[in-house]
């Protein structure tokens, strides 16, 4: 059968497709969940207007994100078994189970509670709306935490026993799964990721608006919250970053030599910025390096010797028997890049800004700005001039991109970097497709999918568009007098409620 | 009853929880074209579901997620098998779930008639659909020595599965008016409980037919006391319609669900989905259900987990619990 139609291929495209859609809007919901409670926070414990008017502002896009990140979700709840049966019944013992817990646990609570705090504003009591949307938060994170274990099984499994008669593999210890170094790792990645999504997203549109003037209080209290999560959540990956480097070191010596198009180990090794090379005969033609910085990342000094492609090949030959153990490496090496380079140039121009817009400190007293005006742009002593000022906030407007991108190729890298495993070192991608799903089956969904999401991206981003430009609501009556009983006040008996649909 | 028994009856549970509960929000959806007369009505149809259903949806995944734990043989045969019409129904999910939450992102009248179609028509389909996925699992389909399926797309659609789907989508259509009639005040409540009296009993015929045919190919004493309970708790829920007790017509057509549920696991048992190419080929508790291990696990998480979601979703039923109107609807969206 021709290659690129070969139901692998079709069904890896399929899940590379609706995954990383689905990833688009994941690591929005994680950070804006929490951001929007903490903002609710503020709000019930200060009753500033200003916060009450941003957490309808970030709650509205909230949730125009986690509609889509959930109804893209159902789609990852099956698709293991529509197009990776074999897969399923070989793993499905291991893998299964956080599956189930992140159901049982994680979703029931996101989604039980998400009605309850759109719903609620005028039948719950201040503090207990605000508990709902906490409880929003915790279940994003959750589900993120039971999701993570999964693929980190799949990264590195542990905690299980190969069953020969069954065919499969058997879970022997759930809680190594739950908490394998892989696992905390990607974890701990991920959701500073997922931070550092959220808060170039909250930088970029308090951007757009204090370019414009408009919405000043509100948009000045987010564009400080969100420079601090940029900068926590940035640093953070930064550092979560190397140590599951490290830890893809010495698991997965072959995903990280193609992260560095590094074709034979050498000691003490180079970091490669670009690289251009002949794959087939395995090795670069122009390559531009830093020497001993690779070194320096996979074992924390610049002496040691750090394996290449070829050699892990060979020794991977040697293990598992005959066959090619690269993934794509191209791929890899461009994925790594993408990943860093847009990710770290978020952080940059987060903790710029975070520095240019800093109230007090080193500031001169003349630049001070009160709560309704745009904050000055301060470089040292003065204000940047209005043209740089403008390129400022455009900039931190565009970022808000740049995480998507970040994330996007972050799992490209992590998952293709690991073929031609699915589960590594037991399970190959070529042995888990669905035998009995025919080619037409594969070619009309990954069509059906592709299509629908499509669509279902222009709309939202419409949607997003005309939220954010119309900016934070004018608070009414009944926002300021939440209901002190549960079920909401019998004098409102008649009044319309609330939020409807 | 070993554990492998015991997560029988806990998918049977996560897919009866899901049927009820996400029947009638279908039948909510369904009745927007069949009982709104106008769009301030659709939106009050809409509302009473509103804060609930994506929560009702999760018992789903959790089905999903539980068989794929619990019985990976049955989840891979299952939705490998079911390919296309599984895909129907996911695209409709999705679908339906977008048109909920962007239906009054924009005030044009279009937009939001759009997204009501849409609710229909994707309410529609999925109850239908679930009725002739069940049919076929508990008919059996052709399942090869590898446990995968060997037959067509067409072969899902036999008469007997395809009167399954009809049965389910009678029976949330029927969920739903009573559900609406508990939900709502005015006149939409009252025509609700009109047109409750219409669908139930044609929804008694095609329940009766349906599960007399199933007793009659695999039932036994105990399926037998499934199906009288399942269609007399439908006609008492009938009667409690017409005598306006719409709080015991709802718990009624629940626990119709309830009893048809539990009536098709049991003619199942111990199969979990049977072969018609070779009885040794079916897939059954024992031959599809994961390791002691993790069946153990999965039953610790299932005893807290479960109770617990159904303390605080019927904590929310309970914030919700004010009937809503017309009057209730804001002109302005937000």
């Amino acid at each position: 059968m021709d290659l690129a139609l070969a139901p692998e291929t079709l069904a890896r495209w399929q899940f590379g497709i609706t995954t990383v859609y689905h990833f688009l809007f994941v690591p929005l919901t994680i950070s804006l969940a929490a951001l929007t409670a903490g903002l609710e926070t503020a709000w019930v414990r200060t009753e500033k207007e200003k916060y009450l008017r941003a957490t309808k502002f970030w709650g509205k896009l909230f949730l125009i994100n986690i509609a889509m990140g959930v109804v893209t979700g159902i789609v990852q709840e099956f698709q293991f078994g529509m197009n990776w049966s074999d897969y399923s019944r070989f793993v499905g013992d291991v893998f299964g189970a956080p599956l189930a817990f992140e159901a049982l646990i994680a979703f029931f609570f996101e989604s039980t509670f998400i009605g309850l705090w759109i719903f609620g504003w005028d039948k719950l009591p201040k503090k207990i709306h605000l508990a709902c949307i906490w409880m929003v938060s915790i279940g994003t994170l959750l589900s993120a935490y039971f999701i993570l274990a999964a693929n980190s099984w799949m990264q590195h499994p542990v905690g299980y026993r190969i069953n020969e008669e069954k065919g499969r593999a058997e879970l022997t210890d759930f809680w190594l799964v739950l908490t394998q170094n892989t696992t905390l790792n990607q974890v701990f990645h991920s959701f500073s990721a997922a931070f550092l999504t959220g808060g170039a997203f909250m930088v970029g549109i308090a951007a757009f608006h204090l370019l414009r003037k408009k919405h000043i209080p509100v948009m000045r209290t987010s564009l400080r919250l969100g420079l601090v999560t940029v900068a926590v959540g940035g640093l953070l990956t930064a550092v979560s970053g190397d140590t599951l480097g490290k830890v893809m070191y010495e698991q997965q010596p072959m995903k990280m030599a193609a992260a560095e198009a590094l074709w034979d180990g050498e000691k003490p090794a180079p970091f490669s910025v670009f690289a251009y090379g002949d794959v087939d005969k395995g090795h670069n033609k122009v390559a531009l390096e830093i020497p001993g910085l690779l070194s320096f990342l996979a074992h924390s000094d610049f002496e040691s010797y750090v394996p290449g492609i070829n050699d892990t090949n060979k020794a991977l030959q040697e293990k598992f028997g005959p066959g090619d153990y690269k993934p794509i490496v191209p791929v890899a090496y461009w994925g790594f890049r993408w990943m860093i380079g847009f990710g770290m140039a978020s952080l940059a121009i987060g903790l710029l800004g975070l520095w240019l817009t800093r109230k007090k400190f080193l500031l001169p007293a003349a630049w001070r700005t009160g709560e309704d005006e745009v904050p000055h742009l301060v470089l040292f002593r003065k204000p940047l001039r209005p043209r740089l000022t403008r390129l400022y906030w455009l900039v931190a407007v565009w970022t808000m991109a740049f995480p998507l991108i970040a994330n996007s190729w972050g799992w490209i890298f992590t998952e293709m970097g690991r073929q031609p495993w699915v589960v590594y070192g037991l399970f190959q991608t070529r042995d888990a497709v669905s035998p009995g799903v025919s080619q037409a089956e594969v070619i009309t969904s990954l069509i059906v999918f592709t299509t629908l999401y499509a669509i279902l991206a222009v709309i939202e981003v419409k949607l997003l568009v005309k939220y954010v430009k119309a900016g934070p609501p004018e608070l009414t009556e009944a926002d300021l007098n939440p209901p002190t009983k549960i079920g909401g006040d019998s004098r409102d008996a008649d009044k319309p409620m609330a939020f409807s649909y | 009853m070993e554990l492998h028994d015991v997560w029988f009856v806990l998918i049977a549970v996560l897919w009866t929880g899901y049927f009820f509960l996400e029947g009638f929000d279908f039948g909510v959806g369904v009745l927007t074209k069949l009982l709104a007369r106008n769009r301030p009505e659709k939106r009050v149809l809409i509302n009473t579901i509103g804060p609930v259903w994506d929560g009702n949806e999760v018992w789903l995944l959790s089905a999903g997620g539980a068989t794929f734990a619990a019985f990976p043989e049955w989840y891979a045969t299952l939705f490998s098998g079911f390919y296309l019409p599984l895909l129907l129904i996911l695209v409709c999910l999705i679908v339906r779930g977008v048109a909920f939450e962007y239906r009054v992102k924009r005030p044009e009248e279009n937009w939001q008639r759009n997204w009501e179609t849409a609710i229909f028509w994707t309410s529609l389909i999925p109850a239908f659909l679930w009725g002739v996925a069940f049919g076929n699992i508990v008919h059996g389909v052709k399942i090869d020595q590898e446990f995968n399926y060997a037959g067509g797309v067409l072969d899902l659609l036999n008469p007997y599965a395809l009167l399954g789907g009809l049965v389910t989508l009678a029976l949330f259509t029927f969920h739903g008016t009573v559900f609406v009639g508990l939900k709502t005040v005015g006149e939409i409540r009252e025509r609700a409980r009109k047109l409750a009296l219409r669908v139930g009993p044609v929804t008694a015929l095609l329940a009766l037919a349906f599960l007399l045919w199933t007793q009659s190919d695999r039932g036994d004493g105990a399926s037998l006391v499934a199906v009288i309970a399942a269609v007399a708790s439908l006609v008492v829920a009938l009667v409690a319609a017409r005598a306006r007790r719409e709080g015991w017509a709802f718990a009624l057509s629940g626990l119709t669900i309830v009893a048809t549920v539990a009536m098709l696991f049991l003619t199942l048992f111990p199969n979990v989905m049977p072969s018609t190419l070779n009885p040794d080929w079916s897939l059954t508790v024992t031959n599809a259900s994961s390791s002691p291990y993790t069946l153990k696990i999965m039953t610790w998480c299932a005893a807290i987990a479960t109770p617990v979601v159904m303390v605080y979703q019927g904590w929310t039923y309970w914030v919700f619990r004010k009937r809503i109107g017309t009057q209730h609807i804001a002109e302005t969206v937000h």
